[in-house]
């Protein structure tokens, strides 16, 4: 039986006048989700404006701002060079180079983040301050006193938690914008690579001039979304008692007790910033696609 | 150059892609300012054995020289000598992301070392001699398919390479496109440039060629002048398949 015996189409009962089919299909498009955020927005903003605790709450919490934007930028910066130089790592030929890669991107994304914020801040860092300073003591013997002092020098205190935080933010993040990364440039066609092998180009000369301005524009809007979880992962940094909103937060609350200022407040900052952020990465995506034609 | 002008010479070349065996022991040699046209079948390995001349290909086993200098993997030595042997992709595989103009102007900057000047003074010169320097300015998407070709074969012939390779340079092109980048091929072959032309276009063949190859699984079956060839070909294999595509 075809499937239009079975399944007679639907008639309108009335006609349809291809005005009303056209205000039909607008209404059926409009974002009306975007009214209830704007309108959530409203209600809190009074809320916040009019209500003496609010108020209160919304000040001490903004203050925490600052600390989560420069958290999440430098750290954001710092996970695109990681990312950019691990993906490109993920698809070379070079053994060593891909394996190392490879192992890098499974290991941090086969751990909670929360847990990889511990451990970067709290093992990896003193870690590292340790080897340093091995290094430094061997520099020493060997006699490069300028170069070894510093490194002798630093100590584990001298690396604060913001520092510890950026890194481990950047350090997981940097697993993550690999695996973009490398899928941007293997979604340029092989011959581009081909082509500029053919005129003569190096394998690093095709890389710059020919794979990566194509690849990095594919992936731009993903990288404005990965931008915006970052944002929202910042928010795990306050377990290392950064004061970021998040811990101003909690620090709030656990003075006042006041749980629904604090939380309900934090939230909608985190929220406008977020919806901001993705109305923007929206725009450039549309942007950029208007181009293509 | 070497004094018998012989620019291309493969000896022996062989190519495996795992078990698949696409080229079984290829010798040939391609003098300076001839035009050599490889046929046969697809999958007969005509587009390995192009790919095989600037190494985008390397052979598993075999010799390949280009104007007396052997083709090895030295990733030092390849890129000079590939800038000597300009190719044309059956899909054109222009830039995108770069207007017409840098597309041919880019590797004269970078490989070449000309300035920007004198770089685009000679692509806009050789976008003339294909027929679109009005073009220059577009982006490749906004060209016909036979126009991107064109594009394709001035980029190359900017970095004044000593050979050109045509790998199924119209094969990708809508029928009414196919004329106009054979007459700029058969342009160049009457020029004097050398030319290797792995084609299905049996007339430019006729027209171009000096000499023709017909390959059939990774062998090379018969070869000789294009009168020959199409005329009286000797091997029944090369038989068959010109009466199945000549109809």
């Amino acid at each position: 039986m075809a499937y239009e015996d079975s399944y007679p189409a639907i008639r309108p009962i009335a006609p349809v006048t291809p005005r009303t089919a056209r205000l039909l299909e607008r209404l059926n498009r409009f974002p009306w989700w975007v009214i209830a955020v704007v309108l959530i927005a409203l209600i809190t903003a009074r809320t916040i404006y009019l209500s003496e605790t609010y108020l209160e709450a919304f000040r001490f919490i903004v203050a925490g701002l600052s600390v989560t934007m420069m958290t999440t930028l430098t750290a954001f910066l710092i996970a695109l060079v990681i990312g950019l130089v691990t993906g490109m790592g993920r698809i070379s030929q070079n053994i060593l180079g891909r394996n190392i890669a490879t192992l890098y991107v499974e290991l941090i994304r086969g751990i909670p983040m929360l847990v990889l914020i511990f451990f970067i801040a709290l093992v990896g860092v003193p870690t590292v301050v340790q080897l340093l300073n091995s290094f430094g003591h061997w520099l020493n013997a060997l006699g490069f006193y300028s170069i070894a002092q510093p490194l002798v020098l630093l100590e584990n205190k001298g690396v604060p938690m913001n520092v510890r935080a950026i890194i481990a933010l950047a350090v997981t993040y940097g697993a993550f914008l690999a695996e973009v990364f490398r899928a941007g440039i293997q979604s340029i066609d092989r011959g581009q690579m081909e082509a500029a092998r053919s005129q003569g180009m190096t394998y690093w000369q095709a890389m710059r001039y020919i794979i990566l301005p194509q690849a990095i524009r594919n992936v731009l809007p993903a990288l404005g979304n990965d931008f915006v979880s970052m944002l929202k992962d910042s928010s795990l940094v306050s377990v290392l008692a950064v004061r970021d909103i998040t811990q101003v937060a909690r620090l709030y609350a656990g003075q006042t007790f006041r749980y629904p200022e604090a939380y309900a407040t934090l939230s909608v900052i985190y929220l406008s910033m977020t919806m901001l952020l993705s109305m923007l990465v929206k725009v450039l995506e549309r942007r950029y696609h208007s181009h293509e034609r | 150059m070497n004094d018998d002008g012989e620019m291309i010479v493969m000896r022996n070349v062989w190519k495996e892609f795992g078990t698949l065996q696409a080229l079984r022991g290829v010798s040939l040699t391609v003098r300076q300012g001839t035009v050599l046209v490889i046929i046969g079948p697809s999958g007969s390995g005509k587009s390995t054995l192009l790919r095989c001349i600037n190494r985008l290909e390397a052979p598993t086993h075999g010799e390949v020289w280009v104007d007396g200098q052997p083709v090895v993997a030295d990733e030092r030595k390849l890129p000079p000598l590939r800038a000597e042997i300009g190719m044309v992709f059956q899909h054109f595989n222009l830039y995108p992301h770069l207007s017409v103009l840098q597309n041919v102007t880019l590797a004269q900057q970078i490989v070449r070392k000309r300035s920007r000047q004198e770089a685009e003074r000679i692509a806009l010169e050789q976008l003339e001699r294909v027929g679109i320097g009005d073009k220059a300015y577009n982006y490749p998407r906004q060209l016909s398919g036979g126009q991107q070709q064109r594009v394709a074969i001035a980029r190359a012939l900017a970095m004044n390479p000593k050979i050109m390779l045509f790998d199924e340079p119209t094969s990708a092109l809508d029928p009414e496109m196919i004329k106009e980048v054979l007459d700029v091929m058969l342009m160049l072959a009457r020029e004097g440039t050398t030319m290797v032309v792995v084609t299905h276009e049996m007339n430019f063949a006729r027209a171009a060629a000096d000499e023709v190859i017909f390959m059939d699984e990774g062998q090379i079956i018969e070869q000789g002048p294009p009168e020959q060839i199409f005329s009286s070909p000797r091997h029944e294999r090369t038989q068959k398949f010109l009466s199945q595509i000549m109809v």
